[in-house]
């Protein structure tokens, strides 16, 4: 029985983690390339959210390869991901493959229905073995997440333009035969070791830019044309407010055992954003301000066309940009994303907060507080 | 006599008289916007973030239409109005949106309706609108037994056939000879609101057709189909569509199903193409007609009358 999955950033590493733990046979979507995104706008419905897209291009590609059973996330809205995974049962089914799909979602109260369907993939393993391979995984991917955020920092300091990016490539195409968690954590740290030891230029001034958004389009480097290398190449350290392990953590495991403590996202998001709005809509409000708190100089906020949480936290950003002095560039993606745009409007976006933090030094220099 | 401003959008067509005769009885005078025009729309187009779906500009240009002539506005938060189901993102953060898209705006009443986990915030909600009006809490109570009574005639006359519009007027619909039905599905501020529907259910009226749309079924027959779905659908007007595609086809036994549709809308886009897939499996006609801030009237009548015209070759056929 071979399982696949859709691709999210860097989560397939801890989705092989915990299968692979578990004795399951498994195969990675092939990374996301043009042909993907086309097989999925090809067959989606056209105005639904660019992760669907691409959920089903990778479904179609690893079907291709042999794949078997397909494992998905579920949720309970009112976002749309909740229902993808119906939706793209039907988009398939209709397409002629045969496939069995597991939507694993977040169990409503209890753990115990989430580990059952784990057990379905995974045969007759314990309960126990289930939950410590989801133990184990969730330590992979705090460990990867670490990984990726080291490189946004050395990246705007590398003295060789391209090293921290080439080791990153070699990591990934390593990480896609390493098998298990033993393995993976193993090739993680072999990399964060060699990242860490890249040449920087020592005191280099760079930016630092906090990319917010919708889940899907912050994590992965297809959809937002990988921004965080594109801004480290820029000279500017980045910083994302969500990562994989952020939301194993809080989402699957915290909401499900009611410890998810909202009251910092409350505060921070009040009075722009007063409710819930589904996906991560008030988060990204909450983080902008939160950025500007830590110092930052600029927040990116990221969504997929028609994404409906993010267009009511995208009502709120020019009011707190204006309030709390921040600058903030959103960035609206769909299939037809051109690269040299997108580019322009980083760099644009790179020379204005660039300026903006001239300006305020010379401000503070000429007129001294007291 | 303090003026209360209802923006005539969203869901004033499922509960406005609920709302009417609450704040009237409250002693408070209701403004209702005008009918949705071009000056409206644009209004909405300009202030409302630019990918936000049409009704909600629709909606943003109601509220601009009523900011200075009434003391309150009304924008509920109406996060869900079923156990365990929601509306959609946008209603949870409708408030926020006005507030924060459109200047100079009197004090919002942005009351929480949330009855995902039960009936407790309506409680609160309610008492919450009402002490703004009157300290009396058996007033309040006796505004909201009477506007709830309002409100369930308002639907009786729905499930009759009725359009909001005459529904509203305590009209029944209009006596007629129809040769045939079909299903009109959709969100109720899109298929009602003639401007953004470019009155599409007069259109098929006046060629003889009966136009159903998931307001005329009763709510127990929706929920009936709905428990059959392999998942349970989270979003409620997505559920009475889907249930009512079904319900209109096998029960009704409609000639063919018109799904108008919002550019933008999140919950459209799955739902439609779950929908589609659904009827064209059951070999019954189906159209989709995508409505935004530019549609021109002419492409939608020539859609429609394909459509008609083709049921009713449809109808030739098969009698030969």
């Amino acid at each position: 029985m071979l399982v696949t999955f859709p691709h999210m950033g860097n989560a397939y590493i801890a989705m092989k983690s915990v299968l692979e733990d578990l004795g399951v046979d498994v195969l990675v979507p092939p990374p996301c390339t043009k042909r993907t995104l086309e097989l999925g706008a090809k067959h989606s419905p056209e105005l639904a959210c660019l992760p669907l897209k691409l959920n089903i291009g990778n479904y179609i590609e690893s079907l291709e390869k042999g794949a078997e059973v397909i494992v998905m996330a579920g949720g309970c809205g009112p976002c749309r991901f909740g229902y993808y995974a119906e939706v793209q049962r039907e988009i398939l089914r209709d397409l002629g493959y045969s496939f069995k799909m597991v939507v694993l979602e977040r169990p409503q109260g209890n753990v115990r229905d989430f580990v059952k369907k784990l057990s379905m993939i995974t045969g007759g393993k314990s309960i126990m073995q289930v939950l410590a391979s989801i133990k184990r995984a969730t330590r992979v991917a705090v460990m990867m997440d670490e990984l990726e955020k080291l490189c946004w920092q050395v990246r705007p300091r590398e003295r060789v333009s391209g090293t921290v990016s080439r080791l990153m490539q070699e990591f990934h195409s390593k990480a896609y035969k390493a098998r298990g968690s033993r393995q993976l954590s193993a090739l993680i740290g072999e990399y964060k070791n060699k990242v860490s030891r890249v040449a920087v230029q020592e005191g280099k001034e760079v930016l630092r830019i906090g990319i917010v958004g919708e889940i899907y389009t912050v994590i992965e480097p297809y959809v937002n044309l990988s921004i965080a290398e594109k801004l480290g190449c820029l000279g500017a350290e980045v910083d994302k407010s969500i990562t994989v392990s952020y939301w194993v953590i809080n989402h699957l495991i915290k909401e499900a055992l009611h410890l998810y403590n909202k009251r910092d996202l409350n505060e921070a998001s009040y009075p722009y954003m007063r409710s819930f709005v589904g996906g991560h809509g008030q988060e990204s409000v909450a983080n902008t301000v939160l950025y500007k708190r830590k110092g930052y100089d600029g927040v990116i906020h990221l969504l997929p066309f028609t994404c409906m949480p993010e267009i009511v936290a995208r009502s709120a950003l020019p009011e707190v940009s204006r309030q709390y002095d921040i600058p903030v560039m959103t960035l609206v993606l769909d299939e037809l994303t051109g690269e040299a745009g997108y580019m322009t409007r980083l760099e644009g976006f790179i020379d204005l907060i660039r300026r903006k933090k001239e300006l305020d030094k010379a401000y503070e220099e000429v007129l001294p507080g007291n | 006599m303090p003026k209360v401003g209802i923006p005539r959008a969203l869901l004033y067509y499922n509960y406005f008289p609920l709302w009417k005769v609450f704040f009237e009885e409250l002693g408070a005078e209701v403004v209702l916007s005008g009918l949705t025009n071009k000056k409206i729309l644009d209004d909405g187009v300009n202030c409302c973030v630019d990918d936000a779906c049409l009704p909600m500009k629709v909606f943003h240009g109601h509220a601009v239409h009523l900011k200075d002539r009434v003391d309150y506005l009304f924008v509920p938060r109406l996060i869900s109005v079923e156990k365990n189901e929601y509306i959609c993102p946008k209603f949870c953060g409708l408030p926020d949106m006005v507030i924060n898209s459109i200047e100079g705006l009197p004090k919002v009443i942005d009351c929480t309706i949330n009855l995902r986990d039960g009936n407790k915030s309506l409680r609160k909600a309610v008492l919450e609108v009402g002490g703004l009006f009157t300290g009396s809490l058996s007033r309040i109570y006796n505004a909201y037994q009477k506007a709830s009574a309002e409100l369930a005639d308002y639907e009786r006359l729905m499930l009759n056939g009725a359009t909001p519009l005459e529904a509203l007027n305590g009209n029944g619909p209009p006596p007629a000879d129809y040769q045939y039905s079909i299903g009109l599905i959709g969100h109720p501020y899109n298929i009602y609101d003639n401007y953004v529907s470019m009155s599409i259910i007069e259109k098929l009226r006046g060629r003889g057709i009966n136009v159903l749309t998931q307001d005329m079924v009763c709510k127990e027959e929706l929920d009936r189909i709905a428990e059959g779905f392999t998942k349970p659908m989270f979003w409620s007007f997505g559920k009475k569509i889907m249930a009512a595609s079904s319900y209109l086809i096998d029960q009704r036994n409609v000639r063919g199903i018109i799904y108008l549709v919002a550019f933008g809308c999140g919950l459209d886009a799955l739902v439609g193409d779950l929908v589609e897939r659904r009827i064209r499996k059951k070999g019954v006609p189906f159209c989709m007609i995508t409505i935004d801030e530019h549609t021109g009237e002419a492409g939608v009548d020539t859609r429609l009358e394909a459509f008609i015209d083709m049921l009713e070759w449809r109808d030739t056929q098969k009698c030969l």
